[in-house]
């Protein structure tokens, strides 16, 4: 069954001067997880805005857990979590306070409510800051501390949109952490992000979009497949780019790619890491130092590239 | 039934905020107190007066309305902050009636001014304010100031419903409340001005509501060219009459912007 349908949905603004959504369509199994990737105006909040009901679409049609998101947007609110770009809770008060809030909100009754909050704290191991202010929490803790918010009654269906924008390594690890958790809860989520690696970690599959409209879709390692995996790069002084290429290409089978500019040589590899080493006992006998080595994972960029032909831009 | 405990728990927030920001709650009591002393002792003195009691008399009920209505920049910057930090979003995502967030806030404003208006009144008293209206008309002058505030909320609540920003929408108010407060006859009567704006400021809300205090607080009122016109021989009427307009227009247009979903 499916739990999100968007069909065709279009969304302008000012006056039709700027298309957010441009016939979107996509779906969400039930208990799966979707990630909708795409650059900074490519429409993934707005997408996410319409199927949460902040927003009305100007054509086009969208149901979330089989309930129209225009005709009954009260009853979708009673069965969708929410959990933002920008963390949305109040930051003069603690976490205890806006969680109990929350779930006054959401009508727990006040017994509830509270027992719910600190069993979220207790979870998402924000015990310790439960009575400080948001102001003092880490971007993670502000972020972990949003996601409870929008999980106070167990929603069905959870919206996050750019869960990990702005957070450093260990924040995202964190809240990956969390959102697997949440995942394996039976959970059915619609994320959007900006980072491929995000969306291979944390989805079942991928719809790519761009210009407010799907370009490709399908599960993390098809699309892998057409962006061609991870690069093998190295780079070199400028006069010994042509003896790097012939030990890249010999390591990866696949002719190199040479940048002139960069002075860099890469080629995809199937086996990242056994390549890696190879290239590197490979350049120490050859007595090559190389200025820079490593294994390059997909970007969004590299995904546009392969899907569009050119780069991920952001329009606005 | 739950439209009105989704409001409470929003004025509830409102009253944390203040108990962790106490700073607000200083300097909001302690602003119309400075004006209190200011007005009284530089201008008290310079500004004469037949009324009996001296200028103290006159200035008590322009400074409470004054004060009453300067609120609203504050209830349109704390809104227009909510709605920045994503914080409106979260609150029209939850099942929750689509009047209980901006019902909440207006609760908890008059709150504020109820506590605002104790704080001043004893400073008047201080000061040498002496209402003689009688303990029953003292007490409605109150509640009247109190529904004037909370009438002027609403504005506030469109404003901040509408506005891109905190500061601007709090100067934006402020650029309108200030002139609108002193072209009035709170401060001075309105027989020094030019004919002209001696009608626009008896018109003015503002001296209305004064006007109506001061006949509460047991005063006389004095009017120019505008004695005898209907704002001057019931001022009260006319308020309430403001005070309704105000809630019918700006009641159903905030809470459609806030329901609003084009944007």
């Amino acid at each position: 069954m499916k739990s999100v349908i968007a069909e065709n949905l279009v969304k302008t603004y000012r006056k039709g001067e700027v298309k957010a959504l441009d016939g979107l369509s996509l779906d969400v199994e039930e208990g799966t997880v979707l990630s909708v990737l795409g650059p900074n105006g490519a429409g993934k909040t707005t997408t996410v805005r319409i199927l949460a009901t902040l927003l009305s679409p100007d054509s086009g049609h969208a149901t979330v857990g089989g309930i129209d998101v225009v005709k009954h947007p009260d009853k979708v609110r009673e069965i969708i979590g929410l959990s933002g770009q920008y963390a949305a809770v109040d930051e003069t008060l603690t976490g205890w306070d806006n969680l109990v809030m929350f779930g006054r909100l959401y009508h727990l009754g006040k017994k509830a409510s509270i027992a719910r909050a600190e069993e979220l704290l207790e979870r998402f191991s924000l015990t310790d800051s439960a009575k400080r202010p948001i102001k003092t929490y880490s971007g993670g803790m502000r972020r972990r501390l949003d996601l409870a918010a929008a999980i106070i009654v167990k929603p069905k269906i959870l919206f996050l949109d750019e869960p990990t924008t702005g957070l450093d390594p260990r924040g995202r690890q964190e809240m990956w952490g969390v959102i697997n958790e949440l995942v394996e809860s039976g959970v059915t989520l619609l994320l959007t992000t900006q980072y491929l690696e995000e969306a291979d970690h944390l989805a079942d599959e991928i719809v790519v979009i761009d210009h407010g409209k799907v370009i490709a879709r399908g599960t993390s390692d098809a699309l892998k497949k057409d962006v061609g995996g991870e690069r093998l790069e190295v780079i070199v002084e400028a006069d010994q780019l042509k003896l790097a290429a012939e030990i890249i290409t010999r390591i990866s089978g696949v002719a190199a790619h040479i940048d002139e500019g960069m002075r860099s040589v890469s080629s995809p590899v199937k086996n990242g890491t056994q390549s890696l080493l190879e290239a590197l006992r490979e350049f120490d006998s050859a007595k090559l130092h190389p200025l820079d080595i490593g294994l390059k994972r997909p970007s969004l960029d590299d995904v546009f590239l392969a899907l569009t032909g050119h780069a991920a831009e952001e329009t606005k | 039934m739950n439209a009105i405990t989704d409001a409470l728990i929003i004025t509830k927030r409102q009253l944390l905020q203040l108990s962790r920001v106490p700073e607000v709650l200083i300097f909001s009591t302690l602003q119309p107190v400075m004006f209190v002393l200011l007005f009284r002792y530089v201008f008290g003195g310079s500004i004469s007066t037949d009324s009996p009691g001296g200028y103290v008399q006159l200035l008590m009920p322009g400074i409470f309305v004054q004060t009453v209505a300067f609120t609203l920049a504050g209830t349109a910057s704390g809104l227009a902050e909510d709605m920045g930090k994503g914080l409106i979003d979260r609150f029209r995502s939850l099942p929750i009636s689509r009047s209980a967030v901006v019902v909440g806030r207006t609760l908890g404003d008059s709150l504020l001014n109820i506590l605002v208006l104790i704080v001043m009144g004893i400073a008047g008293y201080v000061v040498g304010w002496r209402p003689t209206g009688g303990l029953l008309n003292t007490a409605l002058a109150f509640l009247f100031l109190l529904a004037f505030g909370y009438a002027l909320s609403w504005t506030g609540i469109y404003a901040g419903l509408a506005a891109r920003d905190a500061r601007v929408v709090q100067n934006i108010s402020f650029f309108i409340t200030f002139p609108l407060t002193f072209l009035s006859n709170a401060f001075a009567p309105t027989t020094g001005m030019p004919r002209a704006l001696q009608y626009f400021a008896e018109w003015n809300p503002v001296s209305t509501m004064v006007a109506a205090c001061r006949e509460l607080f047991g005063l006389e009122n004095q009017f120019g060219a505008t004695a005898g016109s209907f704002p001057s021989e019931y001022p009260l009427i006319t308020s309430i009459f403001y005070m309704l307009l105000i809630m019918a227009i700006f009641v159903p247009l905030s809470v459609r912007k806030y329901a609003n979903k084009a944007k």
